[in-house]
């Protein structure tokens, strides 16, 4: 609210655009993003209903390039992205020797190679691992960090396809989900990828820096017809948390391996080598300690971040994320449990304010769009 | 801007004194700071209030806040329409989202509280 003594806070391309929208302004992993232009709640409901625009040219867009840029990658990521065709992608994630999260991330395939998109708050963190891997390996591999020039804008929404079909000629009904295109948006040269952080069908449009705003007008005004509204990171968080998808700093960081956080799909042991490769096979082999559950709170009060989980009367784990879902109208949590205690249906408590408060575990994601119509 | 009637606390509270009654509740300013309000936890009829103790909280979407009482007294009633609708909170702060009802045990607390004028200001109003 006061001016006063505020860090160097990074600002994205549209930040005159989302203050002028009477957006609130907060600090986020070093950079002034829009946590909501007017209400969390409506901005949510307009991505589960109709279509929201985000700005997330905060994240960090990494450009693997080169001779051995798969051989690199494959050695870099958990997941195998020798299985990408281009204009494929994939969720990954970078872990360290010992199995631990460096960041969750998604690899596309592009016509120079894979673009990795990380977390803004692990972009250095991505950026210092990925040239600590290369030049320990010694790959004929370049990283490129391209997130300074690359604008990233995301429509989001089951009218988002609609919305974007009014200024592209890209065939969309073609591009399916975790895929990606290069194309014209409103003129703009964009790479167009079907991907998104909402449970929603949607779009993620990276585009040049210095485009940004003229992509951002030309949505937000195509846009109108099809209920669209700018949306920001609160309802990004509570669109993820219903859809049961990890935030990083939440529900995933060095001391959690992708197997407790129900990742372990992502993670191919038979790729070949890769790093964090033998901790994770112990893990895989042995199974995870704890695992992450989905709660539904059954008495009166919304669990939060941090808070403790009792199983029969003892603490036995943390609340990673919690709300009230504005779909479901209930509170609703993640939590690392025991993997002896994790089950669906299984009775624990939350500790709100010094108070056991009854939670029942149910199945993931507590979200789940429907499906589009047949025909 | 703020009700003239009303008397504010720095913890953007206000309270409406009626005899030895008074109604308190958060000002449109707080509920604004806030955002959408998704929960409301106060003391039941009886408990005892003392000035600016944390007395309840109120919870948005995105955090936990503590509810403040502005001034001290006995809970005659809470506002249960809030159990269904926190959101009054943020539509009517200053009439159908009053919290609770107090019996005053010293009005001469009122003292420390300011006037709308001065509210304003604090705000930035």
């Amino acid at each position: 609210m006061t001016d006063a003594a505020a860090p160097t806070l990074l600002r994205t391309p549209l930040h005159d655009r989302h203050v002028a929208l009477g957006a609130r302004m907060v600090p986020y992993a070093g950079w002034q993003m829009p946590v909501q232009y007017a209400s969390i709640i409506d901005e949510h409901r307009t991505v589960r209903g109709a279509v929201g625009l985000f700005d997330l040219s905060h994240m960090g867009e990494v450009q693997i390039a080169g001779v051995e840029a798969l051989a690199f990658t494959r050695y870099a990521v958990v997941s195998d992205p020798g299985s990408l065709e281009p204009g494929q992608a994939q969720y990954s994630m970078l872990c360290d020797a010992d199995g631990g999260i460096i960041d969750d991330l998604i690899v596309y395939r592009t016509d120079d190679g894979y673009l990795i998109v990380c977390n803004a708050a692990n972009h250095a963190a991505v950026l210092d691992h990925l040239e600590a891997l290369r030049g320990h390996g010694d790959f004929d591999a370049t990283v490129e960090d391209r997130s300074e020039r690359t604008a990233l804008i995301a429509p989001q929404g089951p009218r988002a396809a609609e919305l974007l079909g009014t200024l592209t000629d890209l065939d969309l009904a073609s591009l399916g989900y975790y895929r990606s295109q290069r194309g014209t948006v409103a003129g703009i040269d964009c790479l167009v990828a079907r991907t998104g952080y909402t449970g929603e069908d949607g779009f993620e449009l990276f585009c040049d820096a210095r485009r940004a705003t003229r992509l951002w007008d030309a949505l937000l005004e195509a846009g109108e017809p099809f209920g669209l509204k700018p949306c920001g990171l609160g309802s990004r968080d509570t669109l993820r948390l219903e859809a049961g998808m990890p935030l990083y700093g939440n529900e995933l960081g060095r001391d959690v391996n992708p197997y407790e956080a129900n990742l372990g799909r992502v993670v191919k042991l038979d790729k070949g080598e890769f790093m964090g490769r033998a901790a994770l096979a112990s893990v895989q082999q042995a199974g995870p300690a704890r695992k992450l559950v989905g709660l539904v709170m059954r008495d009166t009060a919304i669990a939060r971040h941090g808070y403790a989980v009792q199983v029969d009367g003892a603490e036995a784990g943390l609340v990673t994320s919690g709300t009230v879902s504005p779909t479901l109208g209930e509170p609703i949590a993640m939590a690392y449990l025991p993997a002896a205690a994790a089950g669906v249906g299984g009775e624990v408590e939350v500790i709100v304010r010094d108070r056991p408060h009854r939670a029942e575990q149910v199945k993931l994601p507590f979200y789940k769009r429907p499906k589009p119509d047949a025909g | 801007m703020f009700p003239d009637d009303l008397r504010y606390s720095r913890e953007h509270e206000w309270v409406r004194v009626d005899g030895e009654q008074a109604t308190i509740g958060i000002t449109s300013f707080a509920a604004n700071e806030l955002g959408d309000i998704v929960f409301v936890e106060t003391p039941e009829a009886g408990a005892t209030l003392s000035q600016f103790a944390s007395f309840g909280v109120v919870e948005s979407v995105k955090a936990v806040s503590d509810l403040y009482a502005p001034i001290s007294g006995e809970v005659m009633e809470v506002n249960d329409a809030l159990r269904d609708q926190p959101e009054l909170l943020n539509t009517a702060p200053f009439e159908d989202g009053w919290i609770a009802r107090i019996k005053l045990s010293d009005p001469g607390e009122l003292d420390a509280l300011l006037d709308a004028a001065a509210y304003a200001e604090l705000t930035g109003g």
